[in-house]
């Protein structure tokens, strides 16, 4: 019996194990190729191992760094100030759908649940972004739509809902108002779902592609994501971006194009791939920190 | 100390509303009716300080999504930039009569809907299988599996769309020289539209299993061991326990979230849609969802009206969806419903 326990766990181990292979191994083909020489790929296509290696792909993108950091500095600025605005907001309207004592509890629990079964959908969002709140091209596009998640007040507001009612009582006691309350003792108390929030937030910025897809146009102000959609799109982007080949001033037959699109996307996304899985269990917790249900 | 304060300003408003003798009487249930009045604003007054606490999350959500909700009137009207929302002139139902006259309307709901089923199904049950099948090896290993089929969730579907292109490029991609390794005629993946629904479902099981794999791992951990000490006490083994434990107890669970998946038949996954598939004509007809239908006509067909109006139908058919399976699980079990 214990022998037969033993085989069924190789089965498992050997189900997960090429699982885990199968999930890893289409990144790899993706640094591969950006790593092979140019005349290798349009021979022997793209393979796991490269039959001649090259850094060429990361050398013509790393002599005109301007694109990429630029890009990285849109996507940093707008992860930090969109996660840390959002944070805030979310804990604020959270905090005051979780005291039970607040009158208007129950209508702005409402008010704000409601926009999670309905919405007005795209085309009055972007009318009213680009028409009405002249948006359009500012890095305030890219903050605004996604700043405060009806999803994340809930979980927020499972969280406070936890803390004692008899602490802001006797805050209140001594004499304390409300936004002191509020922020000399419940954020300090929430830190641990503040923390898992802000990482989700900001991990929702720094992948977001949608409105920067719909909202810029200017070059100065693409995010990364954008710079991958739009270098995904045409594989003629980088060569076409005329700032780029200009700067570089290169020949554009030698220019290793299957390799620095890879490139692209290893240098854009890879910084990611390597930081976030450290911080997996938020991702987990954020979804029991609190129930969804007050 | 506070409350002891709002008392006496509310015994001194009532005080003060004593002596007023000139004024004509009123009828007694206007009277009433301004009493009403006053109780209610003395009440704002006493919870003002947390009013104004939610209230820039309140105006966000009234320029962000109230807002937007009358602009759905778009869909009812000829669009035109230069006369703005309410300029523009109202066509009726000539918008959705123009959209349901041709055959889009039905590509995209079928799509949207099979697809999400599709994704639902295929998903639920390999996690399902996988948290079991996890929950019988030691938590060393099942961790280091769990990080690996966690990986793509931190991508965004731009970057899973290098990953497929690597694989799916015609004259490079690594699965057309495979195929020509084999003597076998390549493919123009992106332009073969019968292949599509299965590389979605793959693609998406791809992104998404690990995650939910690890949702019905929590829950199973969250049984009681109990059950299982007994179980294993009587002589079960691991799969009489996982069949006759496990399943049923995460039986709820699961019911619950498919039921729940209902509601969100009509909002399809963008960027899976739209990056996967590159964007390519030759597919719409087997990836176009309602969501890509939306995006394409607004952005790159310039028809706003159009796009407007498939937006409110996905909207109030959404709605409604929502509201029939939260329904449905209030029926089954009010605690697991979501209001």
């Amino acid at each position: 019996m214990p022998k037969k326990f033993e085989l069924s766990k190789m089965i498992i181990h050997l189900l997960f194990a090429l699982l885990s292979l199968a999930v890893v191994l289409p990144f790899l083909l993706v640094i591969a190729v950006s790593f092979t020489d140019e005349a290798s790929l349009t021979e022997n296509g793209y393979q796991f191992l490269p039959e001649s290696f090259s850094l060429e792909a990361y050398r013509y993108l790393l002599d005109a760094p301007d694109i990429l950091l630029r890009s990285y500095g849109v996507t940093v600025t707008v992860t930090v100030i969109g996660a840390l605005a959002g944070l805030l907001l979310t804990a604020m309207t959270a905090y005051v759908i979780s005291r039970p004592d607040y009158r208007y509890n129950r209508a702005t629990t409402f008010y704000v649940f409601f926009t999670m079964l309905f919405s007005g959908g795209l085309v009055p969002s972007y009318i009213l972004i680009t028409q009405y709140l002249h948006l359009k091209d500012s890095l305030l596009a890219l903050i605004l739509p996604v700043l405060l998640s009806p999803f994340n007040i809930m979980v927020m507001k499972g969280f406070m809902s936890k803390i004692p009612l008899e602490i802001v009582e006797s805050a209140k006691i001594d004499g304390a108002r409300e936004l002191r309350i509020f922020f000399g003792i419940i954020l300090p108390l929430s830190t641990p779902a503040l923390a898992t929030l802000g990482l989700l937030i900001s991990f929702t910025y720094w992948n977001e592609w949608f409105n920067a897809m719909l909202y810029i146009d200017d070059p100065n102000k693409v995010p990364l994501q954008l710079l991958l959609v739009r270098t995904l799109s045409s594989i003629e982007f980088i060569t076409s971006n005329s700032e780029f080949t200009q700067q570089l001033g290169i020949d554009l037959s030698s220019f290793p194009n299957n390799s620095a699109r890879m490139a692209i996307a290893v240098l854009a996304g890879g910084p990611m791939l390597v930081i976030f899985p450290f911080f997996q269990r938020f991702f987990v917790k954020g979804l029991t920190v609190g129930s969804l249900k007050g | 100390m506070l409350n002891n304060v709002s008392r006496s300003v509310e015994t001194g408003t009532a005080h003060r509303s004593v002596p007023e003798p000139e004024r004509t009487p009123a009828p007694p249930g206007a009277r009433k009716r301004k009493s009403v009045i006053r109780r209610e604003l003395q009440h704002f007054r006493n919870n003002r300080e947390l009013f104004l606490l939610s209230l820039p999350g309140i105006l966000y959500k009234l320029i962000f999504a109230y807002i937007p909700m009358v602009g759905l009137i778009i869909a009812f009207k000829h669009y035109r930039y230069d006369l703005g929302i309410f300029g523009s002139e109202w066509v009726g139902l000539e918008n959705f009569r123009y959209l349901f006259s041709t055959d889009t309307a039905w590509r995209i709901t079928r799509n949207t809907v099979l697809y999400n089923a599709a994704y639902i199904v295929v998903t639920t049950v390999a996690a399902l299988l996988l948290a079991i099948f996890m929950n019988e090896i030691r938590a060393k290993w099942s961790k280091f599996y769990q990080t690996a089929l966690f990986l793509p969730h931190f991508l965004s579907w731009v970057l899973v769309g290098y990953v497929a292109y690597a694989f799916l490029n015609h004259s490079d991609g690594f699965i057309n020289r495979t195929l020509q390794m084999f003597g076998i005629d390549p493919v123009s993946w992106y332009q073969t539209a019968e292949a599509w629904p299965a590389i979605l479902i793959l693609v998406h099981l791809w992104k998404a299993v690990g995650f939910n794999t690890l949702i019905y791992f929590a829950g199973i951990i969250g049984i009681n061991s109990e059950y299982y000490e007994a179980a294993r006490i009587d002589g079960a083994t691991k799969w009489q326990m996982a069949a006759k434990i496990t399943v049923p107890l995460l039986a709820p669970l699961v019911i619950i979230l498919l039921i729940l998946s209902i509601g969100s038949m009509f909002r399809g996954d963008f960027g899976l849609h739209y990056f996967i598939p590159n964007n390519s004509g030759f597919l719409y007809g087997s990836t176009d969802i309602i969501d890509t239908y939306v995006y394409r006509a607004l952005r790159e067909i310039g028809n706003v009206s159009m796009s407007a109006a498939t937006g409110f139908y996905q909207s109030v058919v959404g709605f409604v969806l929502v509201l029939v399976a939260n329904g449905i699980v209030r029926k089954i079990n009010p605690d697991h419903s979501l209001w």
